[in-house]
């Protein structure tokens, strides 16, 4: 195979499951066994009722995406797999900073980060303020490197959400098999 | 698209809802889905379970394997001697974990099977119980589908989804495990078969266009080669293969899971493809114009180097899992759908053909391997018994009737080689997974799944030794399988491996061996060792006419080896002749 001369990509996966136990170990193996590195991974409810959405984001060619697909559709509990560019989807990551509370009244700077990158402070208290900020993974990465320079208690980051541009037909599927 | 439609069938007989423990309802469940044979091992915590076994003896025969392995690859024997669902049956923690093997087993070569383990009360999952194991954890990479159930209500549905998904579409393993108080706890019981999972497609659609650019194809193609695999005989498309191949004329060759599936003796039947498989096929492989592959997967055992495989060749696949499709080789068109119903639709589309100057280069390939190879194999001069020439002995007095089980290994590709198929069904082997101690165990499952026809295993004297115990399974059971056990005192392709690829340096490959007549009259089974040419057949005559199991130990040459060859990393079209 000569996968490996093909351009490597960012890819969207978003699969539509039934709500089961242990279905993340048998999509996550899939790619375990074939040496890929998950980039981020994120389970949610769907827009149908009973319908769980993973969005699972890799780095890889894209000959190497369709054999995935093919392996995570033939799960028997996974209704539908689709993978999409970055240009195809619309997506989100959302991160949170915890930072100490001093340096939001004595350091004039930071008040302007918050306000140029459109970030929200969720809670303030005597000790920390907690700092969230949603967008595109460089928006979020400038935010922490700004940040960084006042020391940041915590910090976390959410696997990425993503919605397509084009329609994803489950709903239709699910009606045939119901009618 | 979507179009099976939720119908369930609900069995009359279940109607009236019955008060019974979980227990009772996996056994219920069992009879209500036919089964009436299953293999096992018992222990803890699935004591409530073999209770009702008991309770049942008259309805389901539970057959007590000496290992859980063997329970699996019985289990597995009796289904591809039968197509129908093969059940294994073990308790928690190491009888669970000793099932792993066969799963995967099952797995790879797509067997339709059912294994139930029982699991530590649910009280205690995640405690390290004794005996506690995440036997779901385990064996989800090597199960079509798994579930842990938990409470008795559960039960039926859960079976009878497992029973749905293990034969339909791709078939495969499941495992359900069961806590022990699910098992013991009181429900009211009633069964339903499944007919349909919304989340699963077990058959995709057939697009009619793709069956036209396949007959186009097909019908314009000079140099066409059709391979078949297992898909052939678990679609049951036997005959439809047939027709397809005598309308149109083209040689056709098959992987070693496709292997009987057609007549041995058909005259476009040119062999098997693959690394020990025949010369034409494989040679000409690379030469075909378009290369018909019907329920086969391009295992790399079969390609060899894939940037050298049938290059040249248009390529048309007749899949039946959408996940085959361009996974391994490049296709021009993909036939999605059963191999039954794509080849019955197709037949008419094709022309009536022939292909004499084409089939001819077969026949030219097949002289020089008969010269250089077969020959020596079935008609040997030299004073050492080959296996081959054991083989020819079986096929004559079988009349190519039997169905040969074999293990892995030398002995194995040899069997593949040169055992006569006039029967579907006939070749019940470990393929993908490659499992040594496979043949035994399943031999066992094959005689009682079709206990009117011989089942002879061929077995080397490794393979034999992984899964030996089970003699005591043929002892209770009185189970006349017959075992051949082909002796080079060697792990053969191991040390035919290392002989030509690792300077014959035979690490641990030489190995001392038991009086193995001596231990199959342990067991009370009839046994003979042969050491001299003239005395194979009467003994294979002994076998064969005997009632009862028969074992046959034949002393063959040490060192022999396997040809023609594909060495790893080489072309089909590279493959030796010495």
């Amino acid at each position: 195979m000569n996968v490996e001369i093909k351009e490597k990509q960012s890819y969207t996966i978003s699969v539509y499951t039934e709500n089961n136990i242990g279905l993340l170990n048998r999509i996550s193996a899939i790619f375990q066994r074939r040496h890929i590195n998950i980039e981020s991974l994120n389970t949610s409810v769907s827009e149908i009722d009973g319908v769980s959405r993973f969005t699972i984001v890799v780095f890889i060619p894209e000959e190497q995406m369709k054999k995935i697909i093919g392996q995570i559709e033939k799960q028997v509990e996974v209704i539908k797999a689709y993978y999409h560019t970055d240009e195809e989807t619309i997506y989100q990551e959302s991160c949170l900073f915890k930072i100490k509370s001093d340096l939001l009244f004595e350091d004039r700077q930071i008040q302007n980060i918050i306000k140029d990158s459109n970030a929200r402070i969720i809670t303030v208290n005597r000790d920390f303020f907690v700092l969230e900020k949603s967008g595109r993974r460089n928006e979020i990465e400038l935010l922490y490197r700004e940040l960084s320079a006042f020391g940041i208690l915590q910090f976390t980051r959410s696997g990425r959400i993503a919605v397509t541009k084009e329609r994803m037909e489950i709903s239709k599927m699910l009606a045939a098999f119901n009618y | 698209m979507m179009n099976v439609k939720t119908l369930k069938i609900v069995d009359n007989k279940m109607k009236s809802k019955l008060r019974i423990s979980g227990s009772e309802a996996v056994v219920r469940c069992l009879i209500a889905e036919g089964v009436n044979t299953i293999y096992g091992y018992p222990g803890g915590a699935i004591m409530p379970v073999y209770d009702e076994l008991f309770k049942f003896q008259n309805e389901i025969q539970h057959v007590l394997t000496r290992h859980e392995q063997g329970a699996t690859h019985a289990a597995q024997g009796y289904a591809r001697a039968s197509g129908k669902v093969g059940v294994a049956i073990a308790t928690s923690g190491p009888g669970a974990t000793n099932l792993i093997t066969g799963i995967a087993d099952a797995q790879i070569d797509s067997t339709p099977m059912i294994c139930i383990t029982g699991q530590v009360g649910s009280h205690l999952l995640g405690t390290d119980a004794f005996q506690e194991t995440d036997i779901i954890g385990i064996s989800t990479p090597v199960t079509k589908w798994n579930h842990q159930i938990t409470k008795a209500s559960e039960i039926p549905e859960v079976m009878a989804k497992a029973f749905y998904i293990a034969r339909t579409g791709r078939p495969g393993p499941i495992v359900i495990d069961i806590t022990k108080d699910a098992q013991f706890e009181m429900f009211d019981f009633s069964y339903e078969k499944c007919t349909g999972i919304r989340s699963y497609i077990p058959v995709p659609e057939t697009k009619p266009n793709t069956l036209k650019t396949a007959a186009k194809l097909i019908n314009a193609a000079k140099k066409p080669l059709i391979i078949w695999g297992q898909g052939v005989i678990l679609s049951e498309a036997e005959s439809e293969l047939k027709a397809v191949i005598e309308k149109t004329g083209i040689p056709s060759a098959w992987t070693i899971m496709g292997a009987s599936a057609i007549a041995t003796s058909h005259p476009l039947n040119m062999g098997m493809v693959g690394m020990h498989g025949n010369y034409a096929p494989n040679v000409l492989t690379n030469e075909c114009d378009v290369l018909i592959a019907i329920g086969m997967r391009f295992d790399d055992r079969v390609t060899g180097k894939l940037e050298t495989y049938a290059k040249q060749a248009k390529v048309i696949h007749f899949e039946i899992d959408p996940a085959e499709v361009d996974k391994n080789v490049k296709t021009e068109v993909a036939i999605l759908g059963d191999a039954k119903n794509s080849l019955q639709a197709l037949l008419p589309l094709l022309n009536k053909n022939e292909h004499g100057k084409w089939l001819k280069k077969f026949k030219d390939l097949y002289t020089i391997e008969y010269e250089k190879v077969i020959n020596n194999d079935l008609f040997p001069t030299k004073e050492g018994i080959t296996m081959g020439e054991v083989i020819k002995e079986i096929n004559k007095q079988s009349k190519g009737q039997a169905a040969i089980v074999s293990d892995v290994g030398q002995h194995q590709m040899i069997a593949c080689r040169y055992a006569e198929f006039n029967v579907t069904k006939s070749n019940i082997t470990s393929g993908g997974l490659g499992t040594m101690g496979f043949a035994l165990p399943a031999a066992i499952g094959a005689k009682m799944a079709v206990p009117e026809r011989e089942v002879v295993a061929i077995i080397g004297d490794g393979g034999y030794q992984m899964t030996i115990q089970e003699l005591g399974t043929i002892f209770q059971t009185k189970v006349p399988v017959k075992i051949v056990v082909l002796n080079n005192d060697f792990l053969g392709m191991v040390r035919q491996w290392q002989q030509l690829f690792f300077d014959k340096r035979y690490a641990s490959t030489e190995i001392e061996n038991p009086d193995f007549i001596a231990i199959a009259k342990g067991y009370s089974i009839n046994a003979r060792k042969v050491t001299k040419r003239k005395d194979i057949a009467s003994a294979v005559e002994e076998m064969m006419t005997s009632k009862a199991a028969y074992f046959l130990e034949v002393s063959v040459e040490k060192e022999d080896n396997v040809f023609p060859m594909i060495p790893t990393g080489a072309s089909v079209s590279e493959i030796r002749l010495s």
